[in-house]
């Protein structure tokens, strides 16, 4: 694993923050303390690669199709409704 | 009159789009299509009554799934009659990855693990999702499939952020276990030790 400086995070920080890195959650510095460990430690850069590639697959697996028969239904039942009011 | 069509067409033409991406997390949430339909028409229903409520400038698609999940857990979770699971065994970080292990692919130029990410089928994504207790799905669905961040998350589940951190992260690991468990049962990947 990479040489650990002082401004830099390690390895157990890098998998620690890895989700809210994912999320883009963490703060700029924050971010760039672990983008500065990613770009030089191969081991934590795969892992986080795997892991943006399993949340791809994942949200590719939970796309549906409408069925058109609800599109025709919520059409209809919006129609008979009386306008919303402010 | 002008302003109340003008409200009808704005919700046309604003809320419809998001359609496909509600069904997708009302088919998660009921694991039933005949439900999903209900619960989505509910909901269009329901947001269209509040639509003069909602105020322009704030984020239509977080306000549309507030409403779904609201209704989803108002109306439909109640059909079971069994007690919500709210804890699941956890495993750590990186539990999926380091069973991938071995990185033998690599050298032709896609990683071992991308390669196994595409074994496993959409329906087995979909499986390991529903499997989930439904607060960890919840969750999962609405940041890893939907792209909400912590906050709105814990707007739309009216719970603070740091149990939205939580109930994610573990989500996620209890996701991977299904995924990996999946795997082992065809044989995609080994029984592993790490």
């Amino acid at each position: 694993m990479s040489d650990v400086h002082d401004h830099q995070a390690d390895c157990a920080e890098a998998v620690e923050r890895l989700y809210y890195f994912l999320d883009g959650e963490l703060t700029l510095e924050r971010r760039a303390v672990i983008q500065r460990h990613l770009d030089e430690c191969s081991d934590c850069i795969e892992a986080y690669e795997f892991e943006a590639e399993l949340r791809l697959a994942v949200s590719r697996g939970c796309r549906e199709q409408v069925p058109e028969q609800l599109r025709v239904r919520i059409a209809q039942a919006l129609s008979i409704e009386p306008p919303p009011t402010r | 009159m002008v302003s109340l069509m003008a409200d009808q067409a704005t919700f046309a033409t604003q809320a419809m789009e998001f359609m496909p991406s509600l069904y997708s997390a009302a088919l998660r949430m009921t694991r039933n299509p005949a439900d999903a339909e209900d619960l989505v028409q509910e909901t269009y229903l329901k947001a269209y009554r509040g639509f003069g409520g909602f105020s322009e400038g704030t984020n239509l698609k977080a306000w549309l799934y507030k409403i779904l999940t609201n209704t989803f857990i108002n109306s439909y979770r109640s059909k079971k009659r069994r007690p919500e699971q709210t804890e699941i065994e956890d495993v750590e970080d990186l539990y999926l990855y380091r069973r991938l292990g071995g990185l033998e692919g690599a050298a032709a130029g896609r990683s071992a693990e991308d390669e196994v990410l595409d074994l496993f089928t959409e329906g087995e994504i979909k499986d390991a999702i529903e499997a989930l207790p439904e607060q960890f799905r919840l969750a999962v669905l609405l940041a890893d499939v939907e792209g909400f961040s912590y906050k709105e998350i814990a707007d739309i589940l009216e719970v603070p952020i740091g149990t939205v951190m939580s109930r994610l992260h573990r989500g996620r690991r209890a996701l991977q276990k299904a995924l990996y468990e999946f795997g082992r049962d065809r044989g995609l990947v080994g029984d592993r030790d790490v």
